[in-house]
């Protein structure tokens, strides 16, 4: 938190460290997904989405789970701290909920031959998830009060958060089937190769997730700040303005010329 | 309290049946849209018919959304909500009552547009009791929800546009299970409909203790 009392960055040792393992490990990810990988016997090449489609998808749900959880911790201790943590966690679960989206479209296309399957669960259940954090974001850009905002998203926070299995449920009983594959990770399937590109694929969408929610999580903070510091001077302004008016006033009656 | 609740919803109601303007304006709209949906759809019977419940129920939301800023402008006119809130009624209750009236108001629209539905689509129901059960307790979800999310988009100047994009995707479960259930009770498709009736109960009552819960908080700085 050291940087974060200068305005101009919001880095430090470990968002560098972070960054730097990303700049390493992306190459890295691309070279085994892209040219070491054998391809898939039903697959083919689109298996080679996985290894960036699956840990996005996987972070996304993380990341919705760590807003709800902001958000209860800021119902409770009413620390902006919190809030901060949620709205940070949001922002990064929307980019990483569309870019599941956009991946398992791509994927889709070539493997069930179609871009879009209503049937499958979690296909839709992300796109409802994708919509909710939509709403909780666009009650967040609203122009109000800071405490009164955060409340308010506090609780949708919670309900997108809660509303996950439930659409899952429900669009699971909808449809009775699914075209979606099984875990990957669970079915056992993978071997060698392919499970340790899969994994390096989830250990870096682990680290892009610290290492953006550390930076947007300082950005937040500096904004509270700046919000706060904002008021506080605004105060201090009209309270300078009363003090003088009201000095003029007195020189104004006593016609005296002196200010007491 | 559940006299309170009671006297709270018996105010709304009574305020909408004086301005009429859920007969005059918000009933003939939901018959607009069955109509629309009938154009849209080439007339052709066995698609209306297929389609029916999911028209019916998207339908619901559109006029419900009306339904609840009408709620929440009752409260902002005049300052009604500071004497609501001066006055020694708990917010629990006022929630509760807020919520029936809007259920009750809800209710009798679903009643006018499944006759309309029937008549102009020539559909049959099948289970009767299924289908009450699925309205009475979808309606308890949306109004639930919607008292909450009506004043929780309160006072921020743009609550028109951020009520809809704030609750239709918390309420797709309950479209999804609402659809299924009269889908079922209509005979258009091959479902349980009591197993989506148990999911909309799950969903009914954890809205409403989440709006106990959360409308006390929102309402004081509303």
């Amino acid at each position: 938190m050291q940087n974060v009392r200068n305005p101009n960055l919001t880095s430090s040792k470990g968002t560098r460290f972070m960054g730097f393992l990303l700049l390493v490990g992306v190459p890295t990810l691309v070279l085994f997904a892209f040219f070491l990988t054998p391809e898939d016997d039903n697959m083919e090449d689109a298996v080679r989405l996985l290894y960036i489609h699956v840990p996005m998808a996987i972070f996304a749900y993380v990341a919705v789970i760590t807003t709800g959880i902001g958000s209860i911790f800021y119902l409770w201790k009413k620390s902006r701290w919190w809030d901060t943590v949620a709205h940070a966690s949001a922002e990064i679960g929307l980019i990483f909920c569309g870019l599941v989206l956009v991946t398992g479209s791509i994927w889709g296309r070539p493997t069930w031959n179609t871009w879009w399957e209503w049937g499958d669960v979690r296909l839709v259940t992300t796109l409802v998830l994708f919509l909710m954090l939509l709403g909780y974001l666009a009650l967040r850009q609203v122009p109000a009060n800071p405490d009164l905002r955060a409340k308010r998203a506090s609780v949708v926070g919670i309900i997108v958060a809660i509303n996950i299995p439930i659409v899952n449920r429900s669009v699971e009983w909808w449809e009775n089937s699914t075209l979606h594959q099984q875990s990957s990770l669970t079915d056992g399937k993978l071997e060698d190769l392919t499970l340790f590109t899969l994994f390096l694929g989830l250990i870096l969408a682990g680290v892009c997730y610290l290492w953006l929610m550390t930076h947007r999580f300082r950005v937040g903070w500096l904004q509270t700040e700046i919000e706060n510091e904002g008021a506080i001077g605004v105060l201090q302004e009209r309270i300078a303005e009363g003090t003088a008016s009201s000095t003029e006033t007195i020189i104004k009656e006593d016609g005296e010329g002196e200010v007491r | 309290m559940l006299r309170d609740a009671w006297l709270i919803a018996q105010k709304d109601l009574r305020i909408e049946i004086r301005s009429r303007i859920i007969t005059n304006q918000i009933a003939p709209y939901t018959l607009l849209i069955l109509v629309l949906f009938g154009f849209a759809l080439d007339a052709d019977i066995e698609t209306l018919r297929d389609t029916g419940p999911g028209l019916f129920w998207v339908s619901i939301l559109l006029v419900a959304i009306l339904a609840i800023q009408r709620a929440v402008d009752i409260e902002n006119s005049d300052s009604a909500q500071d004497r609501l809130l001066l006055s020694p009624v708990s917010s629990f209750s006022i929630y509760i009552g807020k919520t029936l009236g809007l259920f009750l108001q809800l209710l009798l629209l679903e009643v006018l547009m499944m006759i309309a539905m029937i008549a102009l689509f020539d559909s049959s129901v099948d289970d009767f009791l299924l289908v009450s059960a699925t309205g009475v307790i979808a309606t308890i979800a949306i109004a639930s929800t919607g008292t909450l999310y009506g004043v929780l988009a309160t006072g921020l100047g743009v609550r028109e546009t951020l009520l809809p994009i704030l609750l239709l995707p918390v309420l797709a479960p309950v479209v999804i299970g609402a659809t299924r259930a009269f889908g079922d009770a209509f005979g258009r498709v091959n479902a349980d409909g009591w197993a989506w009736v148990g999911l909309l109960s799950v969903v009914a009552v954890l809205y409403t203790l989440l709006g106990m819960l959360a409308y006390g908080q929102l309402l004081e700085e509303a």
